[in-house]
């Protein structure tokens, strides 16, 4: 039975003092992926129709390289910090919460890792 | 708490039916979502045929109507019948309202008369705020100062005191807070839009001084980043407010001061 006063359930723990960086840096990454988008978007059309090589040659180019990783970065920064919402949403248990968002973030760093490790290694001619 | 079902016991049976009186000329139906605990039963729709003749013009005048001369054992809360008071807001043809200022007419076919979405109800169209009030007290709704008090009243100009418009008027009738999804998921953490916008009031208020230890128990991501600006509160106030925005505002001061 719960006889805690209405107050002290509205109060809970009280406030965790954050969730601002959270919600300024999902508008950052959010503005950062509108121009990285559409740069890619635009560079990936103007390869229409060219072959393997042509391609590596415009990943291979430093500023190419720079703003893919920067873009794949954003991306999955952003990406990490919507499921994170969705997960605090709809998961209510704690651990399942705390379990659920920490297999999130550990997908997250690692396809981010993988994709910048691949653009590296192409940029340095692993191919 | 999400819930893609209703709890056990709470599906909305068919209920009884009343027609209108003989000789009514004007008759117009009304579907009543009905429940009481006393019961044991789940809840049920009862269709009320009322003669608009005998009623206002109102939703919460055929509801007196209905309770007068149909079934005195309808439930439901009323005070002031002209949108001041915000006893009488409950969901209207899929829209929370106050029942005070909306017009039947308003309505096309049958009126469905639900109980604010998403709270425990005590009885028919009653809900339970308990929790609510408690938000709200949560974000101590009172000018709060620790220089001594002046001589005469406390000062503000008209240009501070313009700044209030569009968050003085909310008469705390949860409307909003019982339309957000948001709230409907979480209403044990977040706040809500209703509380929300009673925070941004005193806020915004230039002769309140605690305006830091405000924005301090303000910052939590489910007190406040809950909103995800889905905008129902806004879309359903009954008195035109745009608690979206105050809970933007918020953000936005915790912003500016990091």
């Amino acid at each position: 039975m719960n006889l805690l006063t209405p107050l002290a359930r509205a109060r809970g723990h009280g406030s965790a003092h954050e969730g601002a960086h959270h919600w300024w840096m999902q508008r950052v990454t959010a503005v950062a992926l509108v121009l990285l988008g559409a740069w890619f978007a635009w560079s990936v059309l103007c390869l229409v129709g060219a072959d393997h090589g042509a391609f590596v040659a415009w990943m291979v180019r430093p500023a190419n390289s720079l703003l893919l990783v920067l873009l794949v970065i954003a991306g999955f920064y952003h990406g990490w910090l919507g499921v994170r919402v969705v997960v605090e949403d709809y998961v209510h248990a704690s651990a399942a919460r705390m379990a659920t968002l920490a297999i999130c973030a550990g997908i997250a760093w690692l396809a981010a890792a993988g994709a910048v490790l691949a653009i590296l290694r192409t940029g340095m001619g692993g191919a | 708490m999400v819930a893609f079902r209703l709890p056990r016991g709470s599906e909305v049976r068919q209920g009884r039916r009343v027609p209108a009186p003989d000789g009514a000329s004007r008759v117009r139906e009304f579907r009543v979502y009905r429940y009481s605990p006393d019961e044991g039963a789940s809840p049920r729709l009862d269709t009320f045929e009322v003669d608009l003749d005998k009623s206002g013009p109102m939703v919460l005048d055929a509801l007196i109507e209905i309770k007068n001369s149909a079934d005195s054992t309808l439930a439901f809360r009323r005070s002031c019948r002209e949108g001041v008071c915000g006893s009488c807001a409950m969901n209207i043809d899929g829209t929370n309202t106050l029942a005070c200022t909306k017009a039947i007419d308003d309505v096309r076919g049958p009126v469905k008369v639900y109980p604010l979405p998403h709270m425990p109800v005590i009885k028919d169209l009653v809900p339970d705020l308990t929790d609510a009030y408690a938000q709200y007290a949560l974000v101590e709704p009172w000018l709060k100062t620790e220089s001594p008090p002046p001589a005469r009243e406390r000062l503000q100009s008209e240009e501070d005191r313009r700044k209030l418009d569009g968050l003085y008027e909310c008469i705390l009738c949860f409307c909003c807070s019982t339309s957000c999804p948001s709230y409907w998921w979480n209403g044990d953490r977040y706040l809500g839009p209703a509380t929300l916008l009673q925070a941004a009031r005193w806020l915004q208020d230039s002769r309140d001084e605690a305006a830091g230890e405000r924005l301090d128990a303000l910052e939590d991501p489910f007190r406040l980043y809950r909103c995800h600006t889905i905008m129902n509160c806004t879309k359903t106030c009954p008195k035109g407010l745009n608690p979206a925005r105050a809970i933007s505002d918020i953000k936005r001061r915790i912003q500016q001061r990091r």
